[in-house]
């Protein structure tokens, strides 16, 4: 079996202003989606209210769950607390309302559904955690982008390493654009795909790279267009089935994974397309306006002669 | 070309076999046990315990499966494996009967625990299984109550020491500063000396309420500390509390705690790792508060120690081998004012020394301190649960100035290490105690694991169906290095100890996910090279080593985003981060040995090779 069954080389670059240009909107959409709506952050950010409610006989999971969320809310949990009459209730902080108010109105309506439930104890979260994680994560951001550009700097040539890394924040500002959009709940683990997702874009565009560079060396006369062009058909059945896999792991978490998982798998599964294309349009499209030639990349050319002569015998 | 030398082949195999060791007691259960560890920070447990408890076992007819002395930096813990829970519990009580009599003053913490129950052959190499985070497994949950009338009493008793001191800097005279429940109470002679205080102490103390009152013909000032000073030292207090928690738990290699305020006077403390109260108690129970006092050396002081009595202003206790001592009642200092203690050597006669670093207010008290009181001796108090034990009280040889302490003399090395530790378990600015103890309901927690373990084998199925269709052996191949690289993952993360939680799990699938991009890299590369006319033992050398390249850029710029997250990630983030690095090692590993490895094997050895086993290579017709 052979999905992909390329005659020609793919004229990629052909289209490279319109799709650049459309990437450029998509870009610029998904910054006014999080500047305009924000993000919808989970309690680590923001902090937020945990009841201990207890029963007489064993708590009725669904039922509470069915309360709390008939009370509008979205992004609670419930679950076991030490005893299986025990539950434990989060829930995020609400602007206007004071953690006392949104307990009582809890209890209330819990109350109304089961007249054994009994408030043991409520407790609020403060939101001085999150301002620390929030730091934290820029910082890792920043970290990631500095290696990445030294690194293929170093590895390739700056003119790379400028578009691997702005095809990347372009990946990860339009994931956080999703999550702006449709307010889904923005929490560590999110935080943790998404960076992931950073990684797994800089290898994508890295495989291309590679394969621009040993196509510069092969073809000593071809224009850089046509390397390129030549070098993401060469390289476009391993990325979409490499791709294809990792998207069934992901599938997965996002099918059985659970409610814990769900938007972490949802944040690698718009990384993985969105990588995907960045790394096709975006990367090398950036490296060829930026005007990559074949004399940044063919510097290191005995060193490759030496490792030929491995092969030929 | 494509053979490997034997000794590749063996690494390869090594590593199947580490692997397979080290996955191994993750796949037994757990079994009951029961935890023995010292309830008082001054008391050391020694492997001497193993015998006692068993000899009160046999003595009880308790039958145990199996226990070990565990020696984890200076704590030392008894664990006894039990068959089933009816014996432990069984168990738990005889030992608590025995080793604690009096039952209000425990010298001992017994309590329930589970232990892993692989076989003792698999401990014996160091094959441990991994730990569950907080979220698989559930955890233990306290909930601590800070004694703030404790920090405030600690606060009244320096500021004695404080007005008594800027009185005497100003030459006021008076007939006694004393501290009386929650006020300090100031006795003057004269009124104008009280008016001098009140002025003086109004500008230098500004916290402080000032009330005149004259008790019979002595003119007094009570003063008080005001609202926002009070709730400044709470909330001091609980700031220092749970900095000495975390570094406390820190050095006991807790991953992954949760040590936050709340509420005014509350810290809650959640540890993965489940039942492991007494361990857990260990570690914060030891509620120890620390005070430096002057020690009544003088001939009437020994004689009423002789006679056992308790002359007024002095108070008796115990050192750690039992000799009572009197102590002044003033508190010269308290652990507030100890930044750190460590244990080294002395500069000159390299003896094993207990260094001390005071703020810079504690330095100046001990500078005076010192000063006056050359040749006596001062006593460092460390207060579990109420009761006192003098740590040390050795001699001031000299004035010292700069708040550097050195404690030396007839100290061992383990000794001084000892001492420094109890000093720094002292630096709590207010005794804390346990008010509620919970373990985080299990429910959540296996449905966490099914749940994370059946994505990741679903995912795991998915793709080897695809790789064994697209690629036929060499699917076959990438499925087997795989295979190899979960279960090297699992076995580096057992042998680390690591903390497996609900995003490492995440991150183990995600791995995968992304491992096989290698041998998708591998494998097209082979393709293309027989697409290009190579034979196919050419087309296979040159695929893998082609490929290696590429390989290594990918995975090297993906392990720099695992760096920065395991550097600046916290929590949930790290235990993602720490599965992501090491997977992405093995990987590397897997991808390229591993399956050359079975390639070579299977291919290796045929000279005439007409074709390989990997999928349709079709060729564009020109």
């Amino acid at each position: 079996m052979e999905f992909f069954r390329i005659g020609r080389t793919i004229p990629f670059m052909r289209h490279a202003l319109v799709l650049n240009a459309v990437s450029f909107i998509t870009f610029l959409l998904a910054v006014f989606f999080i500047v305009t709506r924000g993000f919808h952050l989970s309690i680590e950010f923001t902090g937020g209210t945990v009841m201990e409610v207890n029963y007489t006989q064993a708590a009725p999971i669904e039922q509470v769950r069915t309360v709390v969320s008939g009370l509008g809310y979205t992004d609670f949990q419930v679950q076991n607390f030490g005893t299986s009459r025990d539950l434990m209730i989060r829930l995020p902080l609400t602007s206007g309302q004071s953690s006392a108010t949104q307990s009582e109105t809890v209890m209330k309506a819990l109350k109304a559904a089961d007249a054994t439930a009994d408030l043991r104890r409520v407790e609020f979260v403060g939101p001085q955690v999150g301002r620390e994680l929030v730091e934290n994560g820029l910082l890792a951001l920043m970290f990631v982008i500095i290696g990445i550009v030294v690194y293929l700097a170093i590895r390739f040539e700056w003119k790379f390493a400028v578009a691997g890394v702005l095809a990347n924040l372009h990946d990860v500002v339009i994931i956080l654009g999703f999550f702006a959009f449709f307010g889904w709940e923005f929490s560590l683990s999110v935080l943790a795909g998404v960076l992931a997702v950073l990684g797994y874009s800089v290898n994508e565009s890295v495989v291309i790279m590679d394969r621009i560079r040993e196509n510069f060396r092969k073809e000593r006369n071809m224009p850089v267009a046509e390397v390129i062009n030549g070098a993401i058909t060469q390289t476009i059945s391993r990325t979409i089935i490499t791709h294809g896999s990792t998207q069934m792991m992901v599938m997965a978490m996002l099918i059985f994974g659970g409610p814990t998982l769900h938007y972490f798998a949802l944040a690698l599964t718009i990384g993985i397309w969105f990588g995907i294309y960045s790394s096709v349009f975006v990367a090398a499209a950036i490296a060829m306006w930026l005007g990559v030639k074949r004399e940044d990349l063919i510097k290191p050319v005995k060193k490759v002669e030496q490792a030929d002569e491995v092969y030929e015998e | 070309m494509n053979r490997y030398p034997i000794w590749k082949y063996l690494t390869v195999l090594v590593a199947v076999v580490i692997g397979l060791l080290y996955t191994l007691p993750n796949l037994y259960g757990e079994a009951p046990a029961v935890q023995i560890s010292s309830a008082k920070s001054t008391l050391k447990l020694d492997a001497g315990m193993l015998d006692r408890a068993q000899d009160i076992l046999k003595k009880a007819g308790v039958a145990s499966t199996g226990s070990a002395f565990e020696q984890n930096g200076p704590v030392g813990t008894v664990r006894v494996r039990f068959a089933n829970t009816d014996q432990q519990i069984l168990a738990r009580d005889t030992i608590e009967k025995a080793l604690n009599p009096n039952a209000a003053e425990p010298t001992y913490t017994v309590a329930l625990n589970l232990l892993p129950a692989s076989p003792s052959w698999l401990s014996a190499i160091g094959a441990h299984p991994m730990y569950l985070g907080l979220d698989l497994r559930g955890g233990v949950h306290f909930l601590l109550q800070v004694d703030m009338q404790g920090a405030l009493t600690a606060r009244y008793d320096s500021l004695v020491t404080d007005v008594r001191s800027a009185l005497r800097d100003q030459k006021i005279e008076n007939t006694g500063i004393e501290r009386s429940a929650m006020s300090v109470v100031l006795t003057f002679s004269t009124e104008t000396s009280r008016d001098r205080a009140i002025s003086h102490l109004r500008t230098r103390n500004p916290d402080l309420q000032m009330v005149e009152r004259t008790e019979g013909t002595r003119l007094q000032i009570v003063a008080t500390l005001s609202q926002n000073a009070i709730t400044a030292v709470q909330a001091n207090a609980l700031k220092q509390n749970i900095t000495t928690l975390h570094n406390r738990i820190n050095e006991l290699g807790v991953a992954e705690p949760v040590i936050q305020q709340q509420g005014a006077d509350r810290i809650v403390v959640q540890l993965p790792g489940v039942q492991d109260v007494a361990k857990a108690k260990d570690i914060l129970g030891r509620t120890a508060t620390l005070e430096i006092r002057m020690v009544d050396d003088s001939p009437s002081a020994q004689s009423a120690l002789a006679a056992g009595t308790v002359p007024f202003g002095l108070e008796r206790y115990q050192d750690r081998d039992g000799r009572p001592l009197l102590l002044r009642r003033q508190v010269i200092l308290t652990g507030e004012n100890l930044q750190d203690a460590q244990a080294g050597r002395d500069n000159q006669s390299q003896q094993a020394a207990v260094h001390l670093t005071l703020d810079s207010k504690g330095a100046r008290i001990f500078r005076d301190v010192t000063r006056d009181n050359i040749g006596k001796r001062m006593a460092i108090l460390l207060f579990e649960k109420g009761r006192g034990e003098i740590v040390t009280a050795p001699v001031i040889r000299g004035e010292i100035p700069g708040g550097q302490v050195q404690i030396s003399g007839s100290m061992s090395a383990e000794e001084a290490a000892d001492t420094a530790l109890l000093l720094r378990a002292g630096s709590l600015a207010a005794p804390m105690e346990i008010i509620e103890e919970r373990t985080i309901g299990p429910s959540l927690g296996a449905e966490n694991i099914s749940k994370g373990f059946n994505s990741t084998l679903y995912g795991f199925v998915a793709i080897a169906i695809f790789m064994l269709i697209y690629y036929h052996l060499f699917g076959i191949f990438s499925t087997v290095g795989l295979a190899l690289n979960v279960l090297l993952l699992l076995a580096i993360l057992s042998m680390l100890q690591a903390t497996l939680t609900l995003p490492g799990i995440a991150a183990i699938a995600l791995t995968l996910g992304m491992a096989i991009d290698a041998n998708v890299l591998i494998n097209e590369r082979i393709r293309e090279e027989l697409r290009n006319g190579e034979a196919p033992q050419q087309a296979i050398a040159l695929g893998f080593d082609r490929a290696w390249g590429t390989i290594l850029d990918s995975n090297l710029t993906t392990l720099i985003v695992g760096v920065a997250l395991l550097v600046f990630g916290s929590g949930p983030v790290r235990g993602f981060a720490v599965v992501h690095c090491l997977g992405i090692l093995t990987s590397m590993f897997t991808s390229v040995v591993g399956v050359r490895a079975l390639a070579n094997l299977w291919y290796g050895r045929q000279k005439k090779l007409q074709s390989i086993s990997i999928g349709t290579v079709w060729k564009p017709k020109d």
